[in-house]
């Protein structure tokens, strides 16, 4: 029953991750992946069996931990030996494809021994997405990298605005003054 | 005096005029506004008077400069908002708009709760008085009212050369900081989604921006360039007084490009205003 208890806490936090990965976030597919088991045997489910002897299903079963409130997660738990009664048993749970402000996210938590051990991603953003979407930022330059002109480049100035007298002395009124 | 530029083989002409307290300018490439009975340049004055018509018109009903404005008089609670006109309540409703897609970095209300549209009057001018030349057949045109820009066409009719606009140094007024083509990309000005250019700074008059707390603005200065002027003008203003937040903020939700400078001088850029 420890077992059960500390898979069962693993998967309530597997959840708050889970529920923190999606917070604000739009969820556009709760399908997921399907994980190999690494065992022969092992299972999975919301209760945290992890570890019975001799139940079936190396594609794992889907089941809602019940705490990310959305989307549940599927995965499959490899037993690390044949009985996999073990409290060094390892899960692994894919959490569900989530649209960030950076693109698709997709992330898997390895569970062992009732702690989180890994977190990978899955699925990292499509990178045509990301770039486009984290470059369009404002970033530190330099003066000498910005787009440069001398006023005899340009037809117009943009500036904070002037005041009628302020456009006497102002680069647009000398502009204007050639074209009149 | 035969008015000439040095902006390369092309020939521009120039109309000002005074309004909303700053100075207009219209831009023409030579020759792209018909000839009339009154000149070579009848045509240039006749647009300019037509463009200085949108400005006095908007002037005339949004200025608190004016005692007699319709904002005036709704600023006194001599009128109500239910009372005022159709394009003072749309204003109205665009700048509550705007206060809510910005978080509030952008307000139509003064700290002392008069009800203030200056902030996008300036840019609503500019775009109306654009459609006004368009309407007369003139597609060639780069309009800049105190250093708020939108442009149409090309400064070399016919070509796909885009309008290049400079932006002032807050530090040294008499030099420019930086350029922005406007009007061009793969598809010219047809297809741009960079028409318009708006400056704020958060140490001019007239401005109009107000910053939460007594620290003083972030930014000195920012331009925003956007597919149109009002999106820029209010942009620019907001990100003055929202800071780096409302910095980040603009560039995650409108296809923009933004050159903000720090009080310091450093310069923070979206990619467009790279070199």
């Amino acid at each position: 029953m420890r077992t059960r208890a500390a898979v069962s806490a693993a998967l309530a936090s597997a959840g708050i991750l889970i529920a923190g990965w999606q917070s604000g976030i739009h969820v556009a597919d709760i399908g997921s992946t399907v994980a190999s088991a690494a065992g022969s045997t092992g299972s999975t489910g919301p209760s945290g069996t992890s570890g019975s002897t001799g139940s079936s299903g190396t594609t794992g079963s889907t089941g809602s931990s019940g705490t990310s409130g959305s989307t549940g997660s599927s995965g499959s738990s490899s037993a690390g030996g044949a009985t996999g009664a073990s409290a060094k048993a390892v899960a692994t749970y894919d959490g569900s494809v989530v649209q960030t402000r950076f693109g698709s996210v997709q992330v898997q938590i390895t569970v062992q021994a009732g702690k989180i051990t890994d977190v990978t991603a899955l699925r990292l953003t499509d990178a045509e997405r990301k770039s486009e979407q984290i470059s369009n930022r404002a970033a530190p330059l330099l003066r000498t990298e910005v787009l440069n002109a001398q006023s005899a480049d340009v037809q117009t100035i943009s500036g904070a605005t002037v005041t009628s007298a302020a456009y006497l002395n102002s680069l647009q009124a000398a502009l204007d003054a050639a074209n009149l | 005096m035969q008015p000439t530029s040095e902006l390369g083989s092309s020939a521009l002409r120039a109309r000002t005029f005074g309004s909303m307290g700053t100075v207009v300018s219209l831009t023409v490439p030579a020759g792209a506004v018909p000839e009339t009975a009154a000149g070579a340049d009848g045509g240039l004055d006749d647009a300019a008077a037509a463009v200085e018509l949108v400005f006095a018109r908007m002037d005339e009903a949004f200025s608190l400069y004016r005692p007699d404005s319709e904002a005036s008089r709704l600023a006194r609670g001599e009128l109500s908002l239910r009372e005022a006109s159709a394009g003072m309540r749309d204003r109205y409703a665009d700048a509550l708009n705007w206060r809510l897609t910005t978080e509030g970095a952008f307000s139509p209300e003064r700290p002392d709760g008069v009800l203030d549209l200056s902030g996008i009057i300036k840019g609503y001018a500019i775009a109306q008085a654009g459609e006004s030349l368009r309407s007369r057949g003139i597609t060639e045109w780069c309009l800049n009212a105190g250093g708020d820009v939108l442009v149409m066409g090309s400064p070399v009719p016919g070509s796909a050369m885009s309008w290049t606009a400079g932006v002032v140094d807050p530090q040294d007024r008499s030099a420019l900081l930086s350029a922005f083509e406007l009007g061009g990309g793969p598809g010219g000005w047809e297809t741009s989604t960079r028409r318009a250019l708006a400056t704020s700074g958060s140490a001019e008059r007239g401005d109009h921006i107000w910053t939460a707390g007594t620290g003083g603005a972030e930014f000195i200065q920012v331009s925003v360039a956007a597919a149109d002027i009002v999106t820029a003008d209010v942009l620019a203003t907001a990100i003055v007084a929202g800071g780096a937040a409302m910095l980040d903020r603009a560039t995650d939700h409108w296809d923009i490009d933004v050159l903000a400078v720090r009080r310091n001088g450093q310069l923070l850029a979206t990619p467009g205003f790279r070199a």
